[in-house]
């Protein structure tokens, strides 16, 4: 069987909140984050739904969708860390900071830890650049880092 | 009476542990049984010193600062409460030399009042220029505005007014104000500290600009990075909906102007009008040509006034005090005040707000008081990701858009990235066009194709290949990226690269190889 079968409860889910959010002015991004916020992630299986909907096709949902770099196709690790990579970072270290996490967690900006954990991104600017420089883990912010302030979160997202 | 201890929501104070600051000092007024409540305020923008607490005394607000959830036992015991001396303290909060140099007139009640309490807001002078509003003609209110000389703070330094004219002007069943704090630009966090530190002065901003131009639907479009501000800015509107500054009588005056807040996603070419413009409408983000103008067809193709949080923000005290007392700060054609936010390696960081012209070198010196690293200042980047960097030779540049220009920069937003001696300015040229390559929209080709072509040239340069030759080769990509591109993103990507290599030509030398004697 490689016949893809579209998971009923996405679809149902979707619906409901495309139904809710479908009288905002333009409703489009609004119902990608709430997506998000459900699944984690923006299902392929969304796509269809909101296409029928707001009448659009699919091409263009799609296009909007991963035009952005906040909306995902695929499931993040548990926890998601966000390392600002802007220059007022750079200024204060940024770049030496994401070699060191890279290096403690074993992967490169874009990619989750085997075991599911900790998914690594790049952000630019959570706008703490006067306390540089700044991470972001499960939107929670944190800034000043130092190697052993990173050390520590890490080990917090590794849990 | 119930002593008043402030400790700031910003989420700079909350990156810095301002949370667990606030949640160990309610636990020990509990414990303790003292008679005191803890006010949640914004940031008075020294964040150096963040968590910066203060507490009410007969004698004004006494600051201590920066402290940590540890430091709140003995902070009790030296007796805060009646603002007991103590190593962290600092005095009286106003008179802290880099809060004193300030002139605060956007920023007056930001870190003063309760950001979420209307009260306090009116109690500081807020809705006086609504109200003044109210009752003048639409003409009479976009007149002050284009008086007092206000002009677009998110950068371009479009006269404020006469956008609001064009608007007014325009004919259409429906129009909107549409408030950029898009804020993607390293080095700036204005609006973010206006949405998390008095949101009712930009809510109070927009219904002028509604009732000024016609409009009776405004949206905030900000970034998915700013959890905090979203919070605030959702929370406030609730609030002044049901008190009636906002809805379809604003403020019984039988106009309506209604808002909501609106989520980005992470694409920083959202910041850009147009592509803003059609990311509210649920498409890309991708860049419009101009003309239309958004005054003429904006959001769904109507007439739409477009400005940044500053702008909006600094209108209330315009209608309240009068175009003459903005206009008479400032210098040339820069007038009011501009909120600069000084940031990365500088030992004072934080917001400082001040009349148009003082020196770049005055800023970073003085109010900065050199680098963080103790090491000298090489370099500062002006303007966000597409601002010139400025060596320590156009230090006496006065802060005023004009003579920004004239030395091949720009304020922008008006943020300061400042750099010791350890950065290289190759990398920083080559990050200059990665940014670019990232973030472009893809529409016009000299952005999307010329970014990544100048990555490749500056990796040349750095391998020594050719450099002469490739160093030409980035001049002339940039003139094409600045001439060619549709919108700021590719056009204005030349500023930082070509800056880096005319003032700092030294790191575009590359290596010297080692070769074989013989």
């Amino acid at each position: 069987m490689n016949i893809h079968q579209p998971r009923t409860d996405i679809a149902e889910t979707t619906l409901a909140i495309v139904e809710e959010l479908k009288a905002l002015e333009g409703p489009l991004l609004p119902i990608l984050h709430e997506l998000q916020q459900e699944f984690g992630y923006v299902p392929q299986d969304c796509l269809p739904v909101i296409a029928r909907e707001l009448n659009l096709s699919r091409a263009e949902v799609y296009g909007v969708m991963t035009f952005y770099h906040d909306f995902r196709e695929h499931p993040a690790g548990r926890h998601v860390l966000k390392l600002c990579r802007a220059e007022a970072c750079q200024s204060m270290g940024g770049d030496q900071l994401a070699e060191r996490a890279k290096r403690l967690l074993g992967i490169d900006f874009h990619q989750t830890t085997p075991d599911g954990a900790v998914t690594l991104e790049p952000v630019y600017c959570l706008g703490l650049c006067s306390c540089a420089p700044s991470a972001m883990l499960d939107g929670e912010v944190h800034a000043r880092l130092d190697a052993t302030d990173l050390e520590a979160l890490v080990q917090e997202a590794r849990r | 009476m119930t002593v008043k201890i402030y400790i700031p929501r910003d989420a700079a104070a909350i990156a810095l542990g301002a949370e667990k600051v606030a949640k160990a000092m309610a636990e020990a007024i509990g414990a303790r049984g003292l008679d005191a409540t803890i006010v949640r305020n914004g940031s008075r923008g020294m964040h150096w010193l963040e968590p910066l607490v203060e507490v009410e005394t007969a004698d004004g607000r006494i600051a201590y600062g920066p402290v940590r959830a540890r430091d709140v036992t003995s902070l009790l015991d030296a007796g805060l409460l009646e603002g007991g001396d103590h190593a962290l303290c600092l005095g009286k909060t106003e008179e802290i030399p880099f809060l004193k140099q300030q002139t605060r007139l956007t920023f007056a009640r930001c870190g003063i009042i309760d950001p979420l309490s209307l009260d306090d807001y009116q109690a500081h002078g807020g809705l006086t220029g609504l109200r003044n509003a109210i009752a003048m003609a639409p003409e009479a209110i976009v007149a002050q505005v284009t008086e007092s000389g206000l002009r677009g703070r998110g950068g371009a330094g479009f006269p404020t007014g006469i956008k609001w004219k064009t608007v007014l002007e325009a004919a259409g069943a429906r129009k909107y104000i549409v408030c950029n704090a898009d804020e993607g630009d390293s080095g700036t966090f204005a609006d973010r500290m206006i949405m998390e530190g008095d949101p009712f002065v930009l809510i109070e901003g927009m219904a002028i600009a509604g009732i000024a131009t016609g409009a009776t639907k405004g949206f905030i479009y900000t970034r998915s990075e700013y959890p905090h501000a979203i919070a605030a800015m959702a929370e406030a509107i609730e609030i002044a909906r049901k008190a009636g500054v906002l809805g379809p009588s604003v403020l019984g005056s039988g106009r309506a102007f209604d808002m909501e807040v609106r989520e980005g996603a992470g694409a920083y070419v959202c910041g850009e009008e147009t592509a803003l413009l059609n990311s509210l409408e649920g498409k890309r983000g991708i860049v419009r040509a101009k003309p239309p103008l958004p005054a003429h067809k904006g959001l769904f193709d109507c007439p739409t006034v477009i400005n940044n949080v500053i702008s909006l923000a600094s209108v209330p005290i315009i209608m309240d005090k009068g175009a003459a007392y903005y206009r008479d700060f400032g210098m040339g054609r820069s007038r009011g005040t501009i909120p600069i936010q000084i940031a990365g390696n500088i030992k004072h960081a934080g917001l400082f707000e001040t009349a148009f012209g003082l020196a770049l070198g005055e800023i970073i010196d003085h109010i900065g008081g050199g680098t963080a690293s103790g090491r000298p200042v090489k370099a500062v980047q002006v303007g966000g990701p597409l601002g010139a960097y400025f060596p320590r030779a156009l230090f006496d540049t006065p802060f005023d858009y004009e003579a920004f220009a004239a030395r091949d920069g720009l304020i922008g937003h008006a943020g300061i990235v400042v750099f010791d001696d350890t950065v290289d300015m190759l990398h920083q040229a080559r990050f200059a066009m990665e940014f670019c390559a990232v973030e472009s929209c893809g529409k016009c080709t000299p952005c999307r194709i010329g970014s990544t072509r100048g990555v490749e040239v500056a990796d040349k340069i750095a391998a020594g290949i050719e450099p002469e030759k490739n160093r030409e080769l980035l001049a002339d990509l940039c003139n094409t990226m600045k001439f060619g591109s549709l919108c700021a993103l590719g056009g204005f990507t030349p500023y930082p690269v070509m800056s880096a290599m005319t003032h700092f030509p030294d790191d575009f030398q590359p290596a010297p190889r080692v070769e074989a004697a013989e």
